[in-house]
């Protein structure tokens, strides 16, 4: 009991570094436990049959050669968007900078909804980073950075909130907050206008508002809503973009 | 109840805590994810004295907040309260049958959550709570009872596998000795 209260007084940062060291401890273990995946992957691939491979690789030249039109067409746009930008006097966006990481560890509780990444702050990364699925979805920020290690708050945990609009006629502004304990795949949309023109399918982005996440990242799509007590306000189910359970790789957005 | 009990309990609850923190498949399947800290803490509370309950409250603890958002120290309290519990109850317990430890581990996996839950929510911290919460309470309570048998006959047999066994008393008494020939 002693010990409780004398490492739930400690300082902040002091309690942080303790964390970090602590969790350090299961560093061995990650490591025996990727190995073991590699050697598990390698010894699959090599069983794999030639004809199979063939396939594959068929299928990724043509896949490759869609993907190589779509970069030209890319680049055309954004040279086109560019001297648009240029002609009205607005300021050129910045491409953002990201790095890749692997999910590592997820969070054995059930008050939170965190998972930890394999990236830290000798990869540049520092608290509060937006944080995107593989497909480009949003799906939280970095709240606490270690050396090699970072936690990320997930979507829908009681401390990870988003500034989002929904992409309507009247552009509805709102904050995702939590969501239940069970529905990991949903958030509260709400702040939403008693007003707002709601509809499910509608997609929802984020705002830009709050300056942690940038604008127009994709978070999900309205389900349903229903107006709060005293009509004071309307509240969304937003059905996430990212499948939070699934995530095994993240792109962490570290500029932008 | 020797050293080695203790290092075997704590060992055991490191690689729990690591199996939950990588493998996401239960919570998938259940909603939440079952905690093996309360079995361990029955063991530890049915076989062992207080410095290895404490070890393991503190141990298993601050390497359960390691890996979650939860405060660093939070689950110390709840396990040490459940292993308290179990230990200051056990000549009361029957605990060699099968349905007083999944009893224990039953209020052990409940007990160790709503602990935790209270202490959050007293400091001033905002869990994910709602009525999904129940069920979450009812899944880590099944753990719970789930797997403390198991753990008790575990640490049963690697007790008797990895040391020396109680030499038994002899049968013979020097006041029945036969004494053959003269003198």
């Amino acid at each position: 009991m002693l010990l409780t209260l004398i490492v739930l007084n400690l300082p902040g940062h002091t309690k942080g570094r303790l964390k970090l060291g602590i969790g350090s401890l299961f560093l061995p273990l990650l490591g025996l436990a990727g190995s073991s995946q590699q050697l598990a992957g390698a010894a699959l691939d090599s069983v794999v049959p030639r004809r199979e491979l063939l396939r594959q690789n068929e299928a990724l030249r043509q896949e490759n050669q869609g993907l190589r039109f779509k970069v030209m067409e890319a680049a055309a746009l954004e040279r086109e968007n560019a001297r648009l930008r240029q002609l009205l006097g607005w300021q050129a966006r910045q491409p953002h900078k990201i790095k890749l990481a692997s999910v590592v560890l997820r969070d054995p509780s059930n008050w939170w909804r965190s998972v930890q990444i394999d990236l830290g702050s000798r990869d540049g990364i520092c608290t509060n980073l937006p944080v995107l699925s593989p497909q480009g979805a949003l799906v939280g920020r970095i709240s606490s950075v270690g050396l090699a290690r970072s936690q990320v708050l997930l979507l829908g945990d009681p401390n990870c909130h988003a500034a989002a609009l929904v992409e309507n006629e009247s552009r509805d502004k709102g904050v995702i907050g939590a969501s239940g304990p069970l529905d990991s795949g949903f958030v509260e949309l709400s702040y939403l206008a008693t007003n707002a023109k709601l509809k499910p399918g509608q997609l929802v982005k984020t705002s830009g508002l709050g300056g942690i996440f940038p604008k127009d990242i994709l978070i999900g799509q309205i389900v349903d809503a229903q107006p709060i007590e005293y009509g004071f306000g309307t509240v969304a189910r937003v059905k996430l973009a990212a499948n939070l359970n699934a995530l095994e790789e993240v792109w962490v957005i570290v500029q932008q | 109840m020797t050293c080695l009990d203790t290092i075997l309990i704590l060992g055991a609850a490191f690689l729990a805590l690591f199996w939950e923190a990588s493998f996401g498949g239960l919570r998938v399947l259940l909603g939440a994810q079952i905690d093996f800290l309360p079995a361990l803490m029955v063991c530890a509370g049915l076989r062992a004295g207080l410095p290895t309950i404490a070890l393991l409250a503190a141990w298993g603890g601050l390497s359960l907040d390691s890996l979650s958002a939860t405060p660093l120290g939070t689950s110390i309290m709840p396990l040490f309260i459940v292993g308290l519990a179990v230990y200051s109850s056990r000549e009361l317990v029957l605990r060699d049958q099968t349905i007083a430890q999944v009893l224990l581990g039953l209020a052990a996996g409940a007990g160790v959550p709503l602990l935790t839950l209270l202490l959050l929510l007293t400091t001033g911290h905002k869990p994910l709570l709602g009525w999904g919460t129940l069920w979450q309470l009812a899944v880590t309570s099944a753990g719970g009872a789930l797997f403390t048998p198991p753990c008790l006959v575990l640490f049963d047999w690697l007790h008797r596998s990895l040391t020396h066994g109680q030499a038994a008393e002899t049968s013979f008494r020097s006041d029945r000795e036969i004494r053959r020939g003269r003198g």
